[in-house]
């Protein structure tokens, strides 16, 4: 009874104390230490570049480790990294690139050739068990390697010809290589830490926990509080650290959105990784408002089966497709806060723009249902759209649900299945209609393009033809100059676009809330953030915060 | 008493190993494994990760070996957070959800008693009716709406407290507490003015009053004793309930706890996660239980003369 009544008191005192005033919030504080708050959107599963998966996990490997090249935040055309230049020789087809040889791992040993060498063994060994593999793939013999097809890494196409020289050979000449040297599957980790907790391709071992990790960027990790917050400090080695204006940042694994935002509105946080649907507009209509959006590298479709009746016909398809109002969904439901889409790649995707091959249309809709054997819905059999339980894909299917039935006069139910049970029903092509999104890896139509083609993993629909793989597969990587592969890429997407096997919705938008102090975050189409380009000025306030 | 407790925990063996059991297996039945993403995994790829996690053994080999490990006290490594084992995510998260459900347990227990307590003195007055009117508010106010309630008015427009962390901000552990502990301080007023009622209605109560003794030593030397008994049988069930039913309060506050990782698990099927977890919670469930069971014996003669007898 007696630590019970400690306790209370202690509660009260708590109450008190608390009472006289919650103190300085965060945002302050970290203004006049540079220290950025930072809300990241989960707990990341890991620190391991070549394990992991996911975007909160990308943020903070990206703040402790540096790539070979690095995007810049503005352009996003790649800059020095741990490389400070590189050439191209044999057509494009090998990449040579000279390694900063101040680049310093935070025990200060250098950055060598050999450490990516090792590393990118590590990645593509099949015991390591990596997801992102395929980013290396375009290495010559990486992917037989992956496959445990040949198992001599001395056969894959990297070579450290000195300590700061390191030779890549790839398959065929791959435009967008460069920029996949910022993707932390292609990152160097220190082998001799690794090697000091276990195997080379271990994928649990402690090394990436505080006082083992070893890392290049320009951030160190300081503290790691599983589901609290993680802690980096600016690292006295990182060759390129006058840049770095702050000396710190804290990541908080903000999982639940509206928590966040109101983290961030009692200065909290400097910046959120997403903002709740419904507080959009009251913080648009703010002065300097903190509300930051911009076009994203994701596009949200639909995937139709083309193997099952009745959307095995393509009028049906682009039926459906024509009757969707993409312009009202986005200004209704979504609050304008995405862009409608008519293709699978995003407008703007490093230059390009992909064709516009239909519109919405509800009597050419109605033509082609009719022609389809279903005139004004008569005879319809009914489909199903399936969606991941979550409240926003259910408001855009109930709202297409009305669309179709109003143009169209057909049935639709609409389903939601938990996440794991709906990938499966994807993968397993047991749908007739399924919501589905794909960001991009890398700024190229390429990755969005290239799903489609026969047997892809990521393809889902059933969708299949020769000329259109030839054109990707092909044709494309041999094109000539970027306008001659533009003008491909735009050949196979208006053949996509005819044969339907999507219905493309909207393309993503970046959201965030950003305190007004917080410079140097740019809105750029990756939603890429490089800390080492962020400043905190204490002078900017938010406004309406009151005091 | 002690042959008691002994019987009581070997009855609780049987139990655990069924709990085991009924898991291990219908977490493997659920549609989607632990490797599932939205990008499509390479079959090289998937092979491995089933090799590192030695999910390509035969089902019932997995179940043994499981069994063997948990004996010697490890949970396994997590499907979802590679690096780590499900031990050092639930000892990481039990401190936090323990002391958050102590605070909340503290709450109930004074609010709730008070209220209870007086609500039972003057029976179907004011003075009964209006905290027992507040005591079915409470236990159908849901916290994922009283939480965000009182951040709004102390947390953002009071600016008084902290609105969300552990430990962090003073003050940041009041606001969680008072949301996790007001359903059980309803749950606690209507127990224990049900269990006052009851014993205010005794003779040994006319007794006491007839002797002359104040109204308020009658209430706290005779009646409370007696009176609260169903309170404290409930307590072990409660406080097992507040550390596998925190989810929604750590969520809303930001809380480092064990109940984000519990409910979290299933969805990513992180099968020796959504196993440790369980195991774990019902471990603890059955010894609250047995706990709050030999509190009421002592404190209530009849019980303990049932147990030394052994006919229970």
């Amino acid at each position: 009874m007696r630590s019970i009544s400690q306790a209370l008191i202690g509660f009260s005192v708590m109450l008190i104390l608390a009472a006289c005033g919650a103190g300085e919030s965060n945002v302050v504080q970290g203004n006049r230490d540079g220290i950025l708050h930072y809300g990241n959107g989960a707990e990341p599963q890991g620190l391991d570049p070549h394990v992991v998966t996911g975007v909160p996990e990308n943020h903070i490997i990206r703040a402790l480790f540096e790539g070979l090249a690095v995007k810049n935040p503005i352009t996003l055309e790649p800059e020095p990294g741990v490389a400070e230049r590189w050439e191209f020789s044999d057509e494009g087809r090998v990449i040579t690139f000279f390694l900063n040889p101040n680049a310093r791992w935070s025990n200060g040993e250098q950055v060598t050739a050999d450490d990516y060498v090792w590393s990118w063994d590590r990645a593509l060994h099949p015991n390591t068990g990596n997801l992102y593999a395929y980013m290396l793939y375009p290495v010559a013999n990486a992917e037989a390697y992956a496959k445990g097809e040949i198992t001599d890494f001395s056969a894959v196409g990297v070579k450290a010809l000195n300590d700061t020289t390191l030779q890549v050979t790839l398959n065929t000449p791959t435009p967008y290589f460069i920029q996949l040297m910022d993707h932390y599957s292609t990152f160097a980790v220190h082998p001799e830490t690794l090697l000091q907790f276990g195997e080379k391709t271990d994928r649990f071992t402690p090394w990436t926990r505080v006082g083992n990790i070893v890392t290049n960027g320009a951030f160190t990790l300081e503290e790691w509080s599983l589901n609290r917050r993680i802690i980096v400090k600016k690292s006295p080695l990182y060759w390129d650290r006058d840049r770095v204006s702050l000396n710190g940042v804290v990541f908080y694994p903000t999982e639940n959105v509206v928590s966040e935002e109101r983290m961030f509105r009692v200065e909290q946080l400097h910046y959120t990784s997403v903002v709740p649907l419904d507080k959009i507009p009251t913080y648009r209509q703010m002065p300097d408002s903190p509300y930051i959006q911009s076009p994203y590298l994701g596009t949200y479709y639909y995937l139709l089966n083309t193997e099952r009746p009745p959307i095995n016909d393509v009028r049906v398809r682009q039926a459906l497709s024509m009757a969707v109002d993409r312009e009202q969904l986005a200004r209704t439901v979504l609050q304008n806060t995405a862009v409608p889409a008519y293709s699978i790649t995003p407008p703007g995707t490093l230059g390009y723009f992909p064709p516009q091959v239909f519109e919405y249309n509800p009597e050419q809709a109605q033509q082609l249902l009719r022609e389809a054997g279903y005139p004004n819905g008569e005879g319809w059999p009914g489909i199903e759209i399936i969606y991941n339980t979550q409240e926003a894909h259910r408001k855009i299917a109930v709202a297409i649900q009305q669309m179709w039935k109003r143009t169209l006069n057909i049935d639709v139910t609409i389903a939601n299945q938990e996440w794991k049970v709906y990938l499966n029903s994807v993968s397993q092509g047991d749908f007739q209609v399924a919501r589905r999104g794909w960001i991009g890896d890398y700024v190229d139509p390429n990755n969005f393009l290239d799903l489609f083609i026969k047997d892809g993993g990521n393809n889902n629909t059933g969708f299949a033809n020769a000329t259109y793989d030839d054109l990707i597969l092909y044709r494309a990587p041999r094109a000539p100059n970027r306008e001659a592969r533009y003008a491909l890429f735009t050949e196979a997407e208006t053949m996509l676009m005819e044969e339907m096997p999507i219905i493309p919705i909207y393309t993503y938008t970046s959201k965030h809330l950003i305190h007004p102090s917080v410079e140097g975050i740019y809105p750029n189409l990756m939603d890429s953030l490089n800390l080492k380009y962020v400043r905190l000025n204490p002078n900017r306030r938010l406004a309406g915060v009151t005091d | 008493m002690w042959r008691f407790i002994f019987h009581r925990l070997l009855q609780a063996i049987p139990v655990i190993l069924a709990v085991i059991t009924v898991t291990f297996f219908l977490v493997r039945t659920a549609p989607g494994g632990p490797f599932d993403s939205e990008k499509a995994v390479l079959p090289e790829v998937q092979r491995a990760l089933e090799a590192q996690y030695k999910l390509d053994l035969p089902l019932h080999e997995q179940y043994l070996a499981y069994l063997s490990d948990l004996a010697q006290g490890d949970l396994g490594p997590s499907f979802k957070y590679p690096g780590r084992s499900v031990n050092e995510i639930l000892f990481s998260g039990l401190p936090v959800t323990a002391e958050l459900g102590f605070y909340a347990l503290c709450i109930a227990l004074v609010i709730g008693v008070l209220a209870g307590v007086l609500a039972s003195l003057k029976p179907n007055t004011p003075q009964d009716y209006i905290p027992m009117s507040l005591a079915m508010i409470g236990i159908c106010m849901p916290s994922f709406l009283l939480g965000p309630l009182l951040v709004l008015l102390f947390g953002i427009t009071l600016e008084w407290l902290p609105i969300s962390g552990w430990g962090d901000i003073p003050g940041d552990k009041i606001l969680p507490s008072i949301t996790l502990g007001s359903a059980y301080a309803a749950y606690i007023a209507r127990l224990s003015r049900a269990g006052m009622l009851e014993i205010l209605s005794q003779d040994y109560i006319r007794t006491a009053r007839a002797k002359g003794l104040p109204e308020w030593q009658v209430v706290t030397r005779h009646a409370l004793r007696g009176g609260l008994i169903p309170v404290i049988a409930f307590l072990g069930p409660a406080f097992a309930g507040l550390l596998a039913g925190s989810f929604v309060v750590e969520t809303i506050f930001q809380i480092p706890g064990l109940g984000r990782f519990y409910v979290q698990a299933a969805f990513n099927r992180d099968y020796t996660m959504i196993l440790g977890t369980t195991v774990f919670l019902s471990t603890l469930i059955i010894l609250f239980n047995l706990a709050s069971d030999v509190i009421a014996a002592w404190l209530n003669p009849r019980l303990r003369a049932q147990y030394q007898r052994g006919t229970r």
